[in-house]
């Protein structure tokens, strides 16, 4: 045990720790990639704010896609050419080869560790329809989309928590990380927590740290996220002066329930759920005459939006819009669909066996955050180079923009990305990193950012509590930063965001200043986190002018190839409180030649 | 040792009555467990209003209104306030149950919330479920399978899938276990429902073919007999999941396998 000095105040106890590689983050990324790093004999750490059960991966519920074809021809090409398609061609094409194409041997591999798949009458795992999977490159609805019931990141996250102890991980459960240890070089050379429980400091050094912490969807007012969803990752990468990616797009979920906003599953609609306005219309056959219902979200998000704006909302304000799932057989219900039958329930007051559900397009995943290769490793750009990668830092999951998912995610396509790119680590990390290999000691400083920081917001005296501030930024995006925008809302967005970040912030002021469980402490390191990534996100949303997957402006309705196919990068001066963009362009080459390069086209369902 | 009066340092206190905020006509009155290692007092019971047109239908919403608006320094777990995480177990109104699930028009009155019983307290709300976990692992929560691994998926008919309904569904919530008194009292040998409800789990799936270790690992007058079928269990699950109805067919293929 060492001691070290805050900038600013008092001593705090510091143990070391050395690992070959440490995990921050254990939902379905996070552990897929600690069993591998396992199983290919390093000794990892895995470090998570919450236990490993608690991640918001368990929050998923429709499925994994994957072209098994167990119900019907398929073939990991279409998924592709689905995948490039519903990232309005935002998306790397060489990474999402590396997805489709491994995704079958993914699914089975959970489904031999254990996974409690939905079965066919054959015995197989069962497949439901989901938005803008199609067979034939686009000509059918695939079944695609594997599940287990509609718990299917329940299922996944417990069995990959058992393996996990299977593997003898090494868990440090409620450790909050705070900020990445970087080197001179710009070499990641580990992170720093505190423990929870008793407020202690915990120095990991490690030759490879890997952030798989998930979105930052509790930016916003209403999301289906979890309170735990704040991007405490893509926040330690920004103040370590690297970027983030792709920020402006934000995935809104066309089915969130109306007022508390939990999810609703895309699967819902798989299953032949549709949505109505108040005229009782099945609208989406107006705006997506093909799919209809299971357009890609972005399409069904838009149209609900349209309609409620139009006056053709449901209830009593006008202000959201049915689901119907009460023409469905109650049997399949009960079979397919009883998790959100439940939700229906318990926060709607509804009997989805009866009558619709309210439901209202609802912040749910973040397409953008710390650029990756496929295997995993943190990129940055450097002397011109794009493709630049920061050594010994990986990033998964929805922390990650590798790009996969480029401009608007496919419903399924998250839990395939969290093990796909989980394994992708793993492999990775066995090639780069040598078992008990010697690392040099740490630069006496190295905790210092860490600590002064978490010093400072200790001992906040200010006058604004944080759930002041916290609202405020949440209300800013969500009226300035949502499904539709225009120059003069993001202007105004971008400068209210930046009065939170300019002038709320030095005046936050907490009021525990104990070092057992302080969630005070904790909750306010999380705001910090997320009003950095708000930051981020407004202004590459203001700056992005065209209209790309999730990103719809209005004053630019159209896609802009030209102009606007590359990738968008944000740097944060924290100091002078400023955001820096740049570019890097979007891989237009596949990762072999098995595959030709999908060529940009317009994009209807 | 059964100790059947709480140590001195434990018992609850009158603790402090926050202000009533301002302007509210539709105050609910709340009483919550305290309790900060920090300060070496006893636990004490706090008295909160909250205006409830401002806040949401749930228990979880009046804490986090408690939290955000009258006293930051309340402390309680919480994630994905929709019943899947299991993070926001607590005893509320004398049942354990999840904050996040709880409508509070099911409850009469004052609101009641204490830690979830018979587990060490970190600070607050927040129990140490070390032990518990420890427990779940120990039923070795994973498949296990000598038969070489197909290319492809293990086959399952539906009916076999069928037997995992109601089992697999556990949040690891501890609100059965910690509602279980058998296992307040022997609860370091007894492993209790929520860890016994995914040993049947993983007994029962026609892919595991580890039965006999599996049953061997449970043979013992605590680990699984300790259970006394008093079913408080299947009333605290907030899943509606039955774990001794798991523990009975536990129970069962031990009998089977001897005869």
């Amino acid at each position: 045990m060492a001691s070290t000095n805050g900038n600013a105040g008092p001593t705090y106890s510091v143990t070391d720790h050395t690992f070959d590689v440490v995990v921050v983050g254990a939902g379905g990324a996070g552990l897929r990639a600690t069993v591998g790093c396992s199983q290919a004999g390093l000794r990892t750490a895995c470090i998570s704010k919450v236990f490993p059960t608690r991640s918001h991966t368990v929050a998923a519920q429709g499925g994994i896609s994957a072209a098994l074809g167990n119900m019907g021809e398929d073939d990991w090409r279409w998924h592709m050419y689905d995948t490039v398609k519903g990232s309005d061609w935002l998306g790397d094409q060489d990474a999402i080869e590396y997805l489709c194409r491994n995704a079958p041997a993914a699914v089975y591999e959970l489904e031999h560790w254990g996974v409690p798949f939905s079965r066919t009458e054959e015995g197989k795992i069962y497949q439901r329809p989901f938005g803008g999977m199609t067979t034939n490159y686009g000509q059918g609805q695939a079944l695609r989309t594997c599940a287990a019931a509609d718990r299917t990141g329940h299922a996944i996250l417990h069995t990959l928590y058992g393996q996990a102890l299977r593997n003898k991980t090494e868990f440090f459960i409620e450790y909050f990380a705070i900020d990445l240890i970087m080197d001179q070089e710009g070499r990641c050379r580990g992170v720093v927590c505190m423990k929870m429980d008793d407020g202690s400091i915990h120095r990991f050094r490690a030759k490879l740290v890997i952030l798989a912490t998930g979105g930052y969807g509790r930016a916003y007012f209403s999301a289906t996220s979890a309170h735990t969803c704040t991007g405490d990752g893509n926040a330690m990468v920004l103040r370590a002066g690297l970027p983030l990616q792709d920020m402006e797009f934000v995935q809104f979920h066309p089915t969130g329930i109306y007022g508390s906003g939990c999810l609703i599953t895309e699967g819902a609609r798989g299953e032949g759920g549709y949505v109505t306005n108040a005229n009782g219309e099945r609208f989406m056959e107006r705006y997506a005459p093909s799919a209809k219902d299971l357009a890609s979200r972005d399409v069904v998000s838009r149209a609900m939006t349209i309609e409620i704006r139009e006056g053709r909302g449901v209830g009593k304000n006008k202000d959201h819009i049915f689901l119907h799932l009460d023409h469905l057989d109650p049997k399949m219900l009960h079979e397919r669909l009883p998790g959100i039958s439940e939700s229906a329930r318990i926060f709607a007051g509804v009997d989805v066996t009866k009558e619709p559900i309210p439901v209202i397009p609802t912040v749910h995943y973040n397409m953008g955050g710390i650029p990756t290769n496929y295997h995993g490793e943190v990129l940055t750009k450097k002397n011109g180079d794009p493709d630049c990668i920061v050594p010994g830092l990986m990033a998964l999951g929805e922390a990650a923009c590798v790009s996969i998912h480029g401009a608007n995610r496919l419903g399924s396509n998250s839990l395939i990305d969290l093990v796909v790119f989980g394994r992708a680590a793993g492999l990775r990390a066995a090639e780069i990193v040598k078992p008990g290999e010697k690392q040099a000691e740490l630069p006496k400083d190295s905790a210092d950012l860490s600590l002064s920081r978490l010093d400072h917001y200790r001992n906040a005296k200010g006058g604004t509590p944080t759930a002041v501030l916290r609202d405020k930024m949440q209300q800013t995006m969500q009226s300035n930063c949502a499904v539709f925008r225009t120059g003069e809302i993001l202007e105004e967005g971008s400068k209210l965001i930046h009065e939170v970040w300019k002038n709320g912030l030095p005046d936050i002021g907490i009021t525990d200043r104990s070092l057992v469980w302080n969630s005070d402490l904790i909750e306010t390191l999380e705001f910090d986190n997320l009003l950095v990534q708000a930051v981020v996100t407004m202004d590459s949303a203001l700056n992005r002018q065209e209209s790309r997957g999730a990103h719809a402006r209005e004053d630019f309705p159209d896609r802009d190839d030209k102009t606007w196919m590359k990738h968008t990068l944000s740097y944060l001066d924290d100091q002078k409180k400023n955001v820096d963009i740049d570019y890097r362009p979007v891989h237009t080459y596949t990762m072999s030649n098995e595959v030709p390069y999908i060529e940009p086209k317009a994009r209807v369902y | 040792m059964v100790e059947l009066a709480l140590p001195k340092n434990s018992r609850p206190t009158e603790g402090k009555t926050w202000a009533k905020p301002q302007g509210a006509t539709n105050l609910r009155e709340f009483r919550i467990y305290r309790w900060n290692p920090d300060d070496g007092a006893n636990p004490r019971i706090d008295t909160y209003y909250v205006d409830m047109d401002d806040c949401g239908p749930m228990v979880l919403d009046a804490v986090l209104y408690i939290k955000n608006k009258i006293d930051p320094t309340l402390t309680f777990r919480r994630s994905c306030r929709e019943g899947i995480c299991g993070s926001c177990a607590m005893n509320i109104d004398g049942t354990n149950t999840l904050a996040c699930t709880k409508d509070m028009k099911d409850i009469k009155g004052t609101v009641k919330i204490y830690p979830l019983p018979h587990m060490p307290v970190v600070k607050d709300l927040v129990p140490d479920l070390t032990r518990f976990y420890a427990q779940h692992a120990s039923i070795e929560p994973w498949l296990q399978t000598d038969t070489p691994q197909p290319e492809a998926e293990w086959k399952q008919s539906p009916e076999d899938r069928y037997k995992l309904d109601g089992l697999y569904e556990c949040i690891l919530c501890a609100c059965c276990s910690t509602s279980c008194p058998s296992y307040w009292w022997n609860g370091d040998r007894y492993l209790g429902p929520a860890a016994l409800l995914q040993a049947y789990r993983w007994l029962i799936d026609s892919r595991d073919e580890a039965t006999g270790q599996r049953l061997d690992n449970l043979e013992d007058p605590f680990r699984l007999y300790r259970c006394h079928t008093i079913m408080n269990c299947a009333k605290a699950c907030p899943k509606g999941l039955n774990p001794a109805k798991a523990i009975a067919e536990i129970k069962n293929m031990m009998i089977t396998r001897q005869s």
